[in-house]
């Protein structure tokens, strides 16, 4: 059945890309959840601000748009490029540095 | 990954015409027309396991995992840091096998975006005073929705939008929705954090017309049917257009009836959302690593929302439905009402009761981060600890705008985080002598616990009450967030030390080593 989607082609295709992907998603939350109930109250906003950094990866997308050539339309990989590859980077130079400053501070006496 | 322009190449370069045969030649060529287009069907489906894809398909679950290996190492302050780079190395491999990626031909944006926004992120992260954290990363999180949400738009109109497959259309559409409401959410959670007010009017207060909450729903649903409209006619351009303009609004319109004491939810809430955009966008791409990673974000997020909401004992739908205490503006009397007494107390006196206990647990809130006081507070704990007296600190889960707040600021001012306790510590209470409470209010507010009529019943607290004396460092009789009294102030054992934090404190101090 599965096969017989696939093999259809484009239209086909979307349930079970959409499907894998959803269930990479449900495993990935269930595995945050587990993670990152064991950090404790003191570690809580650099969690914040660490896992801000890592929400970062949007860069992926930035940077593909940015560095591609848009037939038709080259102005809205420029600007729009360039927006989201600043968003982005604010996020993760922004989040990992300011996180490092703060795990920095917490020391045993 | 490119086997279709290959297949396609081949197809054209196999036949070999003479001018004479036209119509056998016609269909010929359409007979080779239908195999080159199965061919690219076919290698469309082959391309997908092609050798680079899987490759780079392993580097950005390297990079995912090195998140979560990352995000394990913040289980203890020893290996915090450490885990901190780890992600950051994961990051790296991610942004360079992307740059690697054969569709990027040119890098002159993408150094121009990088190099504006590294600075931004980076001037930002060095500068940003630790009392300022919380409105740091709510812009944070907003710009990870920014981020999002062009990336989104772009590709939706990087080529025809009427070609793009459904499911790609679709997510498009959320991705939109929620990169916007981050976005917005968080520029207005920030200018609520800051205290900003816009003609007179504290953005900090709860602020909401009439039937908003009707509204929001309404313009919610809406936006669903569109992104689900979307996914069936790609091609429709002012569904994407109303998409944006209303997720853009609906950021505004969610967090405004939300009081500035209930931002540490709101700021977690939009740090999951801010996660879940990330997670849009590995739709938008079909990039697991993208999916991954922001899953992780998401369930963050979503647990320190939790912990926020139980920690408050309300549900996140109240906190959300907003109204919620009053953003204090002045300060208000000292005096007390209906025949009440408070007792009062100076500096001086503070010292002495202090020098005279053996164990000593400090209670810090907002109050002391907006006096700038955990500076002082940590010396006048280690000169304390010095002379041989137990003294440990209280921190509640709600206590500053946002989760650990309180506990940042105190390392900041080299405290060590083994003398931080969670709410774990009420079970000393009864055999502690000095409860000093600084700058908090709500969270030791015995009302929570004895009165059912009383607005915040049912929310943790710290029994301070229990203790043998309990000294409130304090501007005023002014109730605290949730605009509530506290009976805390009128007890037997409990005095008041009025005046600014940070103030009162230093005179303490000076009169310690003075004693």
């Amino acid at each position: 059945m599965l096969a017989e989607l696939l093999a259809t082609g484009a239209s086909g295709e979307m349930l079970p890309t959409l499907a894998k992907n959803l269930g990479v998603f449900v495993l990935a939350i269930m595995l945050g959840f587990e993670v990152i109930v064991k950090v404790p109250p003191t570690l809580h906003t650099p969690l914040m601000s660490g896992s801000n950094a890592i929400s970062g990866i949007t860069i992926v997308g930035a940077l593909l748009i940015a560095g591609a050539h848009f037939e038709g339309h080259p102005w809205i990989n420029v600007v729009f490029g360039f927006l989201a590859v600043m968003f982005a980077m604010i996020n993760v130079v922004g989040g990992f540095v300011v996180t490092d400053r703060m795990l920095a501070m917490f020391k045993r006496k | 990954m490119n086997f279709s322009v290959l297949f396609g190449l081949l197809a054209q370069t196999e036949p070999n015409p003479t001018t004479h045969q036209a119509a056998a030649l016609m269909t010929k060529a359409a007979e080779q027309a239908e195999h080159a287009a199965q061919a690219l069907q076919h290698a469309a489906q082959a391309s997908r396991f092609g050798v680079v894809d899987f490759f780079v398909y392993l580097a950005y679950l390297i990079a995912a995992m090195l998140f979560v290996f990352g995000l394990k190492r913040l289980s203890s302050p020893r290996t915090a840091r450490n885990g901190n780079i780890i992600a950051g190395v994961g990051m790296l491999i991610a942004i360079v096998v992307t740059l690697l990626d054969q569709h990027i031909v040119g890098f002159g944006t993408i150094i121009a975006g990088a190099i504006v926004g590294g600075a931004i992120g980076l001037i930002a992260a060095k500068k940003v005073p630790m009392t300022g954290m919380p409105e740091m990363v709510a812009l944070f999180n907003g710009s990870g929705g920014a981020a999002s949400a062009v990336v989104a738009l772009a590709e939706y109109w990087r080529g025809k939008p009427a070609d793009l497959p459904g499911d790609t259309a679709l997510t498009i559409g959320l991705s939109i929705l929620i990169g916007m409401v981050t976005l917005t959410g968080s520029v207005l959670a920030f200018a609520k954090l800051r205290g900003t007010s816009i003609r007179g009017v504290r953005l900090g207060n709860p602020l909401a017309f009439a039937g908003q909450h009707y509204a929001n729903f309404l313009a919610l649903g809406v936006v669903f049917i569109l992104v689900i409209l979307l996914g069936y006619t790609p091609g429709a351009q002012w569904a994407v257009v109303i998409i944006f303009i209303l997720a853009t609004l609906l950021g505004i319109t969610l967090v405004s009836p939300i009081g500035g004491a209930d931002m540490p939810v709101v700021v977690s809430l939009l740090n999951s959302y801010s996660g879940l955009a990330a997670c849009a966008t590995g739709f938008v791409l079909n990039n697991a690593g993208l999916i991954i990673s922001g899953a992780l974000v998401g369930a963050s997020g979503l647990i320190l929302t939790n912990i926020m909401c139980k920690a408050m004992d309300r549900s996140l739908l109240n906190v959300l439905a907003g109204g919620f205490g009053q953003d204090i503006a002045a300060a208000g009397s000292t005096q007390a009402q209906e025949g009440l007494t408070v007792r009062k107390m100076d500096a001086e006196e503070a010292a002495m009761v202090l020098e005279a206990a053996q164990s000593v647990v400090i209670v810090p809130g907002y109050g002391m981060a907006v006096a700038q006081a955990q500076h002082v507070v940590a010396e006048m704990a280690e000169f304390l600890r010095e002379k041989g007296i137990d003294v440990k600190f209280a921190i509640h889960p709600v206590a500053g705008r946002m989760p650990g707040h309180m506990n940042v600021l105190l390392a900041e001012a080299n405290v060590d985080y083994e003398l931080l306790h969670d709410l774990e510590l009420n079970s000393e209470m009864p055999q502690i002598d000095v409860a000093l409470i600084i700058g908090a209010n709500d969270v030791v507010n015995p009302s929570a616990r004895d009165d059912p009529s009383s607005q915040i019943y049912g929310m943790p607290i710290f029994d301070v009450d229990k203790c043998k004396t309990v000294m409130v460092c304090k501007r005023s009789l002014n109730p605290g967030f949730a605009g509530i009294q506290n009976p805390l102030f009128f007890k037997e054992n409990t005095t008041m030390l009025f005046g600014d934090a940070k103030q009162m404190i230093t005179d303490i101090l000076r009169a310690l080593k003075e004693g």
